[in-house]
This record gives C-alpha cells, sequence and structure tokens, in this order.
C-alpha cells in the first residue's frame, strides 16, 4: 500500500485562528444552549407530588431537603441565638397573620393535649405550665419575609416541659407536631430544634400574658427557626417518626426553614 | 505581521461565563424575596429620592407574590455561585495570575488618568499589561463583592448557626442590607462593563471566549539616518 500521508504543514496564522475561533466559540455555543435548555427544565419543571411538603417544583424540593441535610451539619444546642437588654425589645410586636387564631376561642376552655407515640394522650392546663421554673428571652424574631424584630417572650422552655412531665421517651422520636385549637395552623419540627434550649412554650409576651391575635394564652417560640415556625395557641403537641404536617411546607416553603 | 497574543486562561474564561447566568439567577430569585419585604429606599434629610422598587417595576418582572419560589431558586443557585468563586479564587492564587489582577501601588494614581483617556480628555493611557489600572480595580472589587455576598448572604441565612459571620455583618438587619447593596453593585459594575465591552471592541470581547488576541507585530523598523536640519 502507498503511503500517500504527506508531512505535515504547520498551519498559517490564519488557520490557526480560525481553528481556535471555531472550537471556542463551537463549545461557547452548546453550552450556553445546553444552560438555556436546563434552565427551561427547571423553571417548567411539574410540581411535587402533594404530601407533607407540596407547591414547589420538584426538583427545587429536593434541593432544599438536600441543603437541609448538608446545613445540620452545623446544627448544635451549642449555637445560641443573640439575647439582647429587654430596654431593646419592641413595644409594638409586630402581627403577620391570624391563621389558627381566629375568633369563637374561649381561652378558659383551653387546655394542652400531648399525645405521645404509644398513642396516651396527657393533658395540660396553662397553671400547671406557669408553675414549672419559667425562662425568659430577648432575641431578634426573623421572618421569611425579611423583617426582623426584637421581641421579649417568656414561658417554660421545651426541654424543661418535656422532662418535668416524663416526656423524655419521645425525644428519640424524629418529629415534633404541633396544632392550634382550631387545626388550621400546624407546624412540623425536627427533635433537635425541638429540644433546642431556647425553644420555649410562652405564655408571657413583654412581661405580660399573651395576647390574643399573639397565640394567647400558650404559643412556641423557637428562635432556630423562622417565625412560620413560631405557632401561635398550641393545642396539641405530637411525636413522631414522620413529618407531621406543617402550614407552609404545603405552600412551598422549606418544611426545615432553620436559622 | 498577525500574531497571537494569549490573554485569558481556559479556567478563567470558563468561571466568568458560568457566573454570569447564575449571578442573573442570584439576582431575579433575589428579587422575588426582597418583594416581600421591600423597605430600602434611599432617603436623605426626610426625603426620598428613590424607593425599592417602584411597583411598576415589579409588575414588569413578575416579582409580586413568589417569596417561596424565590428562596427555593436562591438556596439552590447559592452553592454554585460559592463554588464556581472559589474555584476562579484559588486558581488565581495558584496559578499566580493574581499578579496580572491585584491593583498595585501605582494603579490607584494610573486609574484617574485611564479614566480620563477612556472619557476623551487625555490622550494618552499609562502603559499596561494585561489589565490596565481602573481594570485591576474594578475585577478586584467585584471578586471581594461577591466574597462579601457569600458572607452576608451566609449571615442572614444561618443567623444561628453562624452567628460570628452575622456578627461580623454588624447583625442580621445590616447584612440583609449589605446584601442587597451589594447586588445594586453588580447591576451598576454590569453596566459599566458591558459598555466598556462594547468600546474595547470585538478583538477584546472574543479574548474572553477564545482566549487570545490578534495583533500585529511590526517588522523591526529600519533605522534610516536623516541629515540634521541644524544647517539654518
Amino acid at each position: 500500500m502507498e503511503n500517500k500521508k504527506q508531512p505535515k504543514k504547520e498551519l498559517t496564522i490564519d488557520q490557526k485562528i480560525n481553528r481556535r475561533n471555531f472550537i471556542s466559540f463551537g463549545v461557547f455555543g452548546v453550552m450556553g444552549v445546553a444552560a438555556y435548555k436546563g434552565w427551561r427544565w427547571l423553571y417548567t419543571a411539574p410540581k411535587e407530588v402533594a404530601g407533607v411538603t407540596a407547591s414547589a417544583k420538584a426538583p427545587l424540593r429536593r434541593a432544599l431537603n438536600q441543603t437541609e441535610l448538608a446545613m445540620r451539619n452545623f446544627f448544635s444546642n451549642n449555637h445560641l441565638v443573640r439575647t439582647y437588654p429587654k430596654s431593646m425589645a419592641a413595644k409594638n410586636v409586630r402581627h403577620n397573620s391570624d391563621i389558627g387564631v381566629k375568633g369563637g376561642f374561649v381561652i378558659e376552655d383551653w387546655k394542652l393535649q400531648v399525645i405521645k407515640h404509644t398513642g396516651e394522650i396527657l393533658t395540660f392546663t396553662i397553671d400547671q405550665i406557669k408553675a414549672l421554673p419559667k425562662t425568659e428571652i430577648v432575641y431578634d424574631f426573623k421572618c421569611v419575609e425579611g423583617w426582623d424584630q426584637i421581641q421579649y417572650w417568656g414561658g417554660l422552655k421545651m426541654i424543661d416541659f418535656i422532662e418535668h412531665f416524663g416526656l423524655a421517651e419521645e425525644t428519640k422520636l424524629a418529629y415534633v407536631g404541633m396544632m392550634t385549637p382550631d387545626k388550621a395552623y400546624q407546624v412540623g419540627l425536627d427533635m433537635p430544634s425541638a429540644v433546642h434550649p431556647q425553644t420555649i412554650l410562652a405564655y408571657e409576651m413583654n412581661g405580660k400574658p399573651i395576647p390574643m391575635n399573639h397565640g394567647a394564652p400558650l404559643r412556641l417560640i423557637i428562635p432556630v427557626k423562622y417565625g412560620i415556625k413560631n405557632l401561635k395557641r398550641i393545642g396539641s403537641i405530637t411525636f413522631s417518626n414522620t413529618r407531621p404536617p406543617d402550614y407552609w411546607a404545603r405552600s412551598g416553603y422549606d418544611y426545615y426553614s432553620g436559622l | 505581521m498577525k500574531a497571537i497574543k494569549e490573554k485569558h486562561s481556559l479556567l478563567m474564561r470558563w468561571t466568568h461565563w458560568v457566573n454570569f447566568p447564575i449571578l442573573t439567577i442570584m439576582i431575579w430569585s433575589g428579587m422575588l424575596i426582597y418583594w416581600s419585604n421591600d423597605v430600602y429606599s434611599i432617603t436623605l434629610f426626610g426625603h426620598t429620592y428613590f424607593k425599592f422598587f417602584p411597583q411598576g417595576f415589579y409588575d414588569y418582572f413578575h416579582f409580586s407574590k413568589r417569596l417561596s419560589e424565590g428562596m427555593a431558586f436562591h438556596f439552590l443557585f447559592m452553592w454554585f455561585f460559592a463554588l464556581n468563586g472559589i474555584i476562579y479564587v484559588l486558581y488565581t492564587i495558584i496559578s499566580g495570575s493574581w499578579r496580572e489582577l491585584l491593583p498595585q501601588r501605582k494603579s490607584f494614581k494610573e486609574a484617574w488618568l485611564v479614566l480620563l483617556h477612556d472619557l476623551h480628555i487625555r490622550k494618552m493611557a499609562p502603559p499596561q499589561n494585561k489589565y490596565n489600572a481602573a481594570q485591576r480595580i474594578a475585577y478586584t472589587a467585584i471578586i471581594v463583592m461577591g466574597f462579601g455576598s457569600l458572607i452576608t448572604g451566609l449571615a442572614i441565612y444561618k443567623p444561628v448557626q453562624f452567628a460570628t459571620i452575622t456578627w461580623l455583618c454588624g447583625g442580621y438587619h445590616l447584612a440583609r442590607i449589605l446584601h442587597f447593596a451589594l447586588t445594586i453593585g453588580y447591576v451598576f459594575f454590569f453596566l459599566i462593563h458591558i459598555v466598556q465591552v462594547i468600546l474595547a471592541g470585538w478583538n477584546n470581547f472574543r479574548s474572553v471566549i477564545s482566549g487570545f488576541e490578534i495583533v500585529n507585530e511590526q517588522a523591526k523598523p529600519v533605522i534610516t539616518p536623516t541629515p540634521a536640519e541644524d544647517g539654518k
């Protein structure tokens, strides 16, 4: 066979320029189209199958959950929210929403219901809760919307409540669920956040009983979460290994919403 | 004679063009978040000169009532933004190309001369290598700003877990303001950047895609003796 291969000639400057431009702009164009297609795929992705969480695009919900897992590595009971002197607390505490605390509620009839994972139901009066040592906190309350306000709350530490009433077994489960008496508003909390030393079952605001629109007689103050997790007027508390219902997680918000 | 002069490394070009759509998505999703508490304005002595943002602006871009969507996008693309930035900075440090990037002592004085030149007030621009003095300052500043966005972002994203970072940023409230101000900074940077790229022309623009510029290497000038003109 005859070898037709000719010795390679060196490319001219123009050939070099054209070759490099062709490769560079070709890759640039292909990557540009791929990026656009990828974006369209994400932007037009179908919503997640409605369950405990809903309304978010399926891939974005997966991303939120994965990000939570990554960020959990930084969570610690030693990481405390910054506290402030009482004098800095807002006199007019911001009120954002009435879901779960609308009218038709008789405060005298209120009782806290705790449903253990065994199904056993315990009930507590506000006096039983107030009889235990009070914890006060003045901290910067943070809303998903972006506003923050230094507020002063007082009540019973969640972990004190659990230990005093013999609920320590329940903390071996993964989640705590809370619901308003009318069941209209619910939050699901991962156990580490629920038993964080600054998580409080609050019955006082600015040193006085909590007003009706802020969740009288007992509400949740959980500084390691956004405001949406700070449920007003606790009707029931449950413990489970599956995620309890959560009002805002069904509207596309992160189920965990940790700070 | 035409010649190829290498200008931008592959990694610099890659991170530049990856950053562009990611930063766009971060600003867009950031706007979806900002809308729900749009309290910032430019107010001096009780007079508001500009409110961020007018209703028409939100309407035009469909920014209203999309907070949860904005957060979901923002907290996904933050990873890519951070990763891309870290890759660029590490590369710039390790490869030594920071020498071409960081401002030098003379840059601050020279940048002024570059500005005068760009505004056609001064004829001569100071001699430069890859970047002129103004570019060194601008391109270093934008990296510092990106780092600032990352830090202030972490400060408002996990103010309890990263309390030290939040404290460094002057607290949660100030961190959100800084995070927003940096974003406005990007928009201004972008506008000036685009104008400069257009003015600099195709040879310059292509170098950020292909990596090289075409220069005319002059043939060695032949020195011809000229008769002295001192005989008058």
